[in-house]
């Protein structure tokens, strides 16, 4: 896929690599490096995905990195039915009614 | 200029400075302490003032609501003569749906006044929506900055949430992996950008959720005849029990008791790289809630104005499986669909409750806005995703951060934890001799000891001498 002039797209890059990280931080995160992912307009002419590229974000900044999202969607969603939640309802309006009189 | 993060760190008092427009050498003291009162005085604003900025941009002044049907549960569950009734203040009637609003409507203000041309802000939560909602209604450039991302690049859909909400008011959103260097870059987009730094902590934020107090105390007296008994409050940052406890003294509702609830993550690294998505709760929980009460000043600004050990009565924990239960509650019999984290407090308000007197009033301070990755359902398919346990039981015996989330089985089962307000107090004093190498303090630091602990000189000394190494 490519991106073209002005796309809305997100960029990649290590701010600090693992090497590069504070002291003080529990094992498994000193193991990775500390990354950013920010959103813009591309600058570039046209672009691939993994292409160093430069956008021009919201705030006016412009930021390099690689390209990894052309036009980005947000993905998080309402999540599925939880049954534990949904068995609730009825309990509560029972608990409330218990002792009234049946209409 | 050298960006790396010894070199950028080291520059942390001089980028502050300018991207704040306060000087807060003018409130130091001798020793360990500094003047609260004259920060909270000039720095930032008066609670007339504070209104006012906040009317124009239609913050504040939201409904408290009396929960009738949960009230009516409470009762049940409650011994005779028991069960407070429980209200709620609204707020996510406020324009981005949090009481963050507050907070930024404050912070965008002084930053337009100061002649900043944008703000930055340092949050994963709801404060990141409101600076960019107040930012676009002043005309300011803004900048978010979340820890969003575990290293396998996968999202707390919470945080991406509140991604799109900053995205929709046109803030740019800086979306970076697990770890406290989220600060470095921070610090790094100060020096950039010269852009005026919106923290949750300085004086004006928190001075900004003071109508929150007063509010309630004026709006209780109204609708009950006296002011609250008791206010609960989700204690994260220690910002909106610090404001809303300052705003009820101004309203004059001195007596009323301030309790802070927080999610109980206890076992859960908040900096860890793969304990990062096992939480279900972003915000509100003991992660932030137990290291901001002991030591304020680790926030991003030299002196936190967020100082709940100050105002703190009590102080009680609750499981994430409960919180879900009553967020799901609040639909369910008040038609009220709310967001999870500022349901919080009001699950602690229900096992609360049914301590108190059945003439009681206790206020639930906040709610915040729901919808896609905050409600129940999006973050316990997240949690099974990421391999937690769900089942129905007993939460407070069954609950394990990380591991198993319990969804209560029946209401009765909702039941708060106390967390003494002393064990903190030790805390306090224990990391504060630790950081000082020091035990004895002259006696104006007595005093300030004193009114952060808000505590006498006796006990102050007891404390000390028993956390003495």
């Amino acid at each position: 896929m490519t991106a073209k002039k002005g796309d809305w797209v997100q960029i990649y890059f290590v701010a600090l690599t693992p090497a590069e990280r504070a002291s003080h931080l529990p094992e498994d995160t000193k193991k990775v490096p500390l990354e950013v992912r920010i959103k813009g307009f591309l600058e570039n002419e046209c672009a691939e995905i993994g292409d160093n590229v430069t956008v021009k974000t919201f705030s006016g900044r412009t930021v390099s990195g690689n390209l990894v999202d052309i036009l980005p969607s947000y993905k998080h969603n309402f999540g599925a039915p939880v049954q534990e939640l949904l068995n609730m309802h009825e309990n509560l309006w029972n608990i409330l009614t218990e002792g009234e009189k049946n209409e | 200029m050298n960006n790396s993060y010894d070199e950028v760190m080291a520059r942390k008092n001089e980028i502050m400075k300018k991207s704040i427009g306060v000087d807060y050498s003018d409130f130091e003291l001798p020793g360990i302490s500094f003047d609260y009162e004259k920060m909270m005085n000039e720095a930032g604003y008066s609670i007339e003032e504070i209104a006012k900025i906040q009317n124009e941009t239609g913050v504040g002044n939201t409904p408290l609501v009396e929960l009738k049907n949960i009230n009516r549960l409470v009762k049940k569950l409650s011994k005779p003569g028991y069960g407070a009734r429980i209200f709620i203040k609204d707020e996510e009637k406020n324009p981005s749906g949090s009481f963050k609003d507050r907070r930024a409507s404050v912070s965008a203000y002084k930053a337009k006044e100061l002649g900043y041309k944008g703000i930055i802000a340092a949050t994963s939560g709801n404060y990141g929506a409101a600076v960019a909602s107040q930012a676009a209604k002043k005309g300011l450039k803004s900048i978010i900055v979340q820890e969003c991302y575990d290293s396998k690049g996968k999202g707390q859909p919470e945080i991406i949430e509140k991604a799109r909400a900053c995205e929709a008011y046109g803030s740019e959103v800086v979306q970076i992996s697990v770890g406290p260097e989220l600060f470095y870059y921070f610090l790094l987009l100060l020096e950039e950008t010269g852009y005026f730094n919106a923290s949750l902590y300085t004086p004006f934020g928190i001075a900004g959720v003071e109508t929150l107090g007063w509010e309630i105390a004026h709006q209780t007296k109204e609708l009950t005849g006296k002011f609250p008994d008791a206010v609960v409050s989700t204690h994260a940052g220690g910002g909106i029990t610090t404001g809303t406890a300052r705003g009820l003294k101004k309203a004059g509702a001195s007596d009323t008791k301030v309790i802070g609830a927080s999610v109980n993550l206890t076992g859960l690294h908040m900096a860890s790289d793969k304990d990062f998505n096992k939480k279900s709760f972003t915000t509100g929980h003991t992660g932030f809630g137990i290291p901001f009460a002991t030591f304020p000043d680790r926030s991003d600004v030299p002196r936190n104005a967020a100082r709940v050990l100050r105002y703190m009565d009590k102080y009680v924990l609750v499981t994430q499986g409960e919180v879900f239960y009553v967020t799901e509650m609040l639909a369910a019999i008040e038609g009220m669909q709310r967001g999870p984290a500022g349901n919080t407090s009001l699950c602690a308000a229900f096992s609360l409750a049914q301590d108190m007197p059945e003439d009681s009033v206790i206020v639930v301070n906040e709610t915040e806005y729901t919808g896609a990755g905050k409600l129940p359902s999006a973050q316990l398919t997240f949690a099974k995703e990421n391999g937690i346990e769900i089942k129905t039981g007993d939460p407070v015996k069954e609950d394990l951060p990380g591991k198993v989330i319990t969804i209560p089985s029946h209401p009765s089962l909702i039941k708060h934890i106390d967390y003494p307000v002393d064990e903190l107090r030790k805390s306090y004093m224990k990391q504060l001799i630790k950081r000082n190498e020091r035990t004895i303090f002259t006696s104006e630091e007595i005093k300030y000891l004193c009114d952060e602990l808000n505590i006498n000189k006796e006990k102050l000394e007891n404390i000390i001498s028993s956390v003495e190494v």
